[in-house]
């Protein structure tokens, strides 16, 4: 359990950057928080969840991000302290909300945070939300280090009483997942009451009428802007005069802080970071530009910052001077994937004329050499006893079978992976939650203009009720043809076991009752068979019975993942490799069990030619059993 | 502030592995017990579901004076404890240097292009043969079957942290290991993880002889 509310004023503590999120949340008086999972974002909601009760805290994983934001919001109307927190495409979820939130404002303090994946390290996707303060007109705040991810938290709720509305704090992967030192300041004592006031004192919530709202909000980011022109976590470093001007934001602050100590630059280059950086503080903005001609901004992904600064210069040219620009717009940095201190050393070394670091040492040469043949290629691949290979295992024979070119419509979690040879590339599309059965919906009515491939979709348990249910009753109403197959493996596998709709415990372990899957896909009239994906024999041709009708049908496939806490470390059964039944090379299946099938706790022993389980990787599930034509894996029970 | 002097500042640790076999635990026990001291530590880890069974690393910058980035410059790796064979060369590609030191497990876990004959993965004595040509001071243990002697083969991430405590390339202090461990579990548990560790530094103080 986190320690994160005991420790004093003064103490200094080694945390990840969400930990310090969340202490710094505790610091401001947070009250209510909500939120779905989603990598690099969860360790906020699940520390705060496991204080939630010592500290009189309402803590929950809501359905999905947009209710999150709703539910938050509904705390800061009642003049509560109110957090929601999202990873990016969860903030496209909760767009549509935030739209109006932002219009009617806010009561209590309320701070949106979200947590961007630049490099897509945990993600299908590397999508931006700094965009989204400036579409949204609420203000940006990017902490640039582990003590700021705390301060900055503390200080966005102060921010947001202040102004009367939700500020978006974007963290990134690099930070929210990364840990460093803080040094935490006092936890606040008192007492809350929540007291919706729609009549005297406050009134209704409305973005009516809008002209007077939209004023009204954009008088805020004044408010919030002259605020900026004096905050702390905009700082200089550097000489008066320098050369060139790194200007940067977020986890890149430490980047370019240690390319110029690598360069030896102290001296010769500034570093204006920033940490309000929407809308920017002009003044200030303006009076750092002056310091230098050569500015060179640095930040991830898009030139989010760069076009920001470029249009502040251009509107104070007349007192600072041209300036030339350097970053993403002109091609010195890739507008993909994350920064790094050797880039910054590089674009850098570009801008002041500097020679780059020699093109390759003996040692490097000889060391990507070695490593061609000595550092095979590792993909992910489903965990040796996953749920998700078996799933995957019978769905793709029996389309095969089928033989009429169906597919698999992916949808966001482990079993995304299905699109690699890790799940034998049956899933062919994949995009964003609860797509795969609209998609599906979609490819379902297409039969008018000849097309007769069978459209499957998949989706997890927690994806589920997240956002499947929409689609799923689209497909009934009208009227389309597809196989819905929930891979139910009890909890949000992938980000760590948090407790969703369909599990008997919520975010603060009080026990609640299951909402059931079949049951709600009966209610909506849809055909529904329940299997076992470790039963690879019957879910084929469970599978192959359901691709010969017609309608919505919805298959659940249940099985607890491998890592889930009540199967880690406890084996079914142990498993062997009768080494005489196994004719290896020469068998007719050309290695199946380890070739196509690909389990981690199976291995192909090359010299003795026969397959052998790797007893530390093997989790006893028992389905290459069923995959081996001539039955040489045996299983045998734990007494 | 420390008082500790560091050989490097900052001193750049990676500790490599695959995923699930517990790389973020150790991190954060080694980070722990660095940052006790009073010494700033930052630790880039990445996990997350894309790394389950995929390559994982995490790089540790510890220093007297400064919070440093969670990403370690290019061929800037000071020492590399590594959990698996292949990503030890994986690691020294990216960030190694001829002064680089090196503990690595012997025990290859095979990647799935592997097992599914699509790659092929060189035997222990080349494997062993060109880690040793590629770094400074090699040290190279079975970590995960000595584990298996102790308990769970996880143990072996907590031989591996032993044994870089018993390089004395950093100031890792036992008993703030055993106080830390203390928190975490229970003490039969708490037990096995002090003799993975000592094992570790033993074998490392034993190799230098």
């Amino acid at each position: 359990m986190s320690q994160l509310h005991r420790a004093q004023k003064g103490s200094r503590h080694l945390l990840m950057g969400n930990e310090a999120i969340v202490r710094g949340a505790l610091e401001a008086g947070v009250n209510v928080a909500a939120g779905y999972p989603g990598t690099p974002s969860s360790e906020i909601i699940e520390t705060l969840a496991e204080l939630a009760t010592e500290l009189n805290l309402y803590v929950e994983w809501s359905v999905n991000e947009k209710v999150a934001l709703e539910v938050a919001a509904a705390a800061s109307f009642a003049g509560l302290n109110a957090l929601a927190v999202m990873k990016q495409p969860g903030l496209n979820v909760a767009a549509d909300f935030l739209m109006q939130l932002s219009a009617t404002g806010t009561r209590g303090p309320m701070v949106l945070i979200a947590a961007d994946d630049p490099g897509a390290l945990s993600s299908v996707n590397e999508g931006e939300s700094r965009p989204y303060a400036k579409l949204m007109e609420i203000p940006l705040l990017e902490p640039g280090d582990f003590q700021e991810a705390m301060d900055m938290t503390r200080w966005a709720f102060e921010l947001s009483g202040a102004i009367g509305n939700v500020v978006l704090l974007r963290t990134v992967t690099r930070l929210s997942h990364a840990s460093g030192n803080v040094v935490f300041h006092e936890l606040p004592e008192r007492e809350s009451v929540a007291q919706f006031q729609y009549a005297a004192g406050g009134g209704p919530l409305l973005s009516l009428p809008v002209k007077a709202r939209h004023e009204q909000q954009q008088e805020k980011l004044r408010q919030a802007v002259a605020l900026f022109e004096d905050s702390p976590f905009n700082t200089y470093s550097g000489p008066d005069n320098p050369e060139a001007l790194i200007i940067t934001s977020s986890i890149c602050t430490l980047y370019s802080r240690e390319a110029v100590e690598i360069l030896g630059l102290t001296e010769r280059v500034g570093i204006l970071k920033l940490g309000t950086t929407w809308p920017l503080p002009n003044k200030l903005v303006e009076r750092h530009l002056a310091r230098a001609d050569k500015i060179l901004i640095v930040e991830e992904v898009r030139p989010f910052l760069e076009d920001e600064i470029k249009a502040l210069a251009a509107e104070s040219a007349a007192r600072i001077g041209i300036k030339s620009f350097y970053g993403k717009r002109q091609g010195l940095m890739s507008s993909v994937g994350e920064m790094n201190p050797d880039k910054v050393v590089q674009a850098l070394s570009h801008v002041l004329g500097l020679p780059l670091p020699n093109t390759e040492s003996p040692y490097e040469k000889r060391v990507t050499e070695i490593a061609i043949e000595g550092a095979p290629n590792r993909e992910g691949t489903f965990c040796a006893g996953c749920p998700h290979r078996a799933s995957f295992w019978s769905i793709n024979t029996a389309l095969s079978m089928d033989n009429r070119g169906g597919f698999v419509c992916g949808d966001i979690g482990c079993y995304s992976l299905a699109a690699t040879p890790a799940g034998f590339t049956t899933i062919k599309t994949l995009h964003s939650m609860g797509s795969g059965t609209g998609i599906a919906s979609g490819f379902g009515k297409l039969g008018q203009f000849g097309m007769d491939q069978p459209a499957i979709a998949v989706c997890g348990d927690s994806t589920f009720f997240h956002s499947v249910l929409p689609p799923l009753i689209n497909a009934i109403h009208n009227q389309s043809n597809l196989i819905l197959v929930v891979l139910d493996n009890d909890g949000t596998a992938m980000t760590g076991f948090q407790p969703h709709p369909g599990s008997p415990v919520n975010a603060m372990g009080g026990g609640v009752v299951k909402v059931d899957i079949p049951a709600i896909c009966r209610a909506l009239g849809a055909e529904v068979v329940l299997g076992d994906p470790f039963d690879v024999e019957g879910t084929r041709r469970t599978f192959l019975k359901m691709l010969e009708r017609t309608g919505v049908q919805v298959l659940v496939l249940r099985q607890p993942c491998a890592l889930s806490p009540e199967k880690k470390g406890k084996k079914a059964y142990d498993m062997a490799v009768d080494e005489q039944a196994c004719l290896g090379a020469s068998c007719g299946c050309n290695r199946l069990c380890t070739r196509v099938f690909s389990c981690p706790g199976l291995v192909w022993d090359e010299k003795a030619n026969h397959s052998r389980i790797d007893e530390v990787m093997c989790t006893g599930c028992g389905v290459c059993a069923s995959i081996c034509p001539v039955g040489a894996i045996g299983m045998k029970e734990f007494a | 502030m420390s008082a500790f002097a560091l050989k490097h500042d900052p001193y750049n640790l990676i500790i490599a592995g695959v995923g699930g076999q517990g790389n973020v635990m150790t991190s954060r026990t080694i980070g722990n017990m660095l940052s006790e001291l009073g010494l700033f530590v930052t630790i880039g880890d990445t996990f997350g579901a894309s790394q389950r069974g995929g390559s994982v690393m995490s790089h540790l910058r510890i220093s007297v004076t400064a919070c440093y980035s969670p990403q370690i410059p290019k061929g800037g790796a000071h020492m590399v404890v590594s959990m698996e064979p292949s990503e030890t060369i994986r690691v020294l590609r990216d960030y190694g240097n001829p002064a680089v030191q090196v503990i690595t497990n012997t025990r290859p876990l095979y990647p799935i292009a592997v097992i599914a004959g699509r790659a092929s993965y060189p035997n222990s004595a080349k494997m062993e043969k060109w880690i040793g040509e590629i770094s400074a001071k090699t040290w190279y243990l079975n970590a995960t079957a000595e584990a298996m002697k102790i308990g769970p083969p996880a143990l072996g991430n907590v031989i591996m942290a032993g044994a870089l405590a018993g390089t004395g390339e950093l100031p890792l202090q036992r008993d703030v290991f055993a106080s830390i461990i203390a928190t975490r579990y229970p003490p039969e548990q708490a037990r096995q993880n002090l003799a993975a560790y000592d094992f570790g530094a033993r074998y490392v103080a034993a190799a230098a002889i």
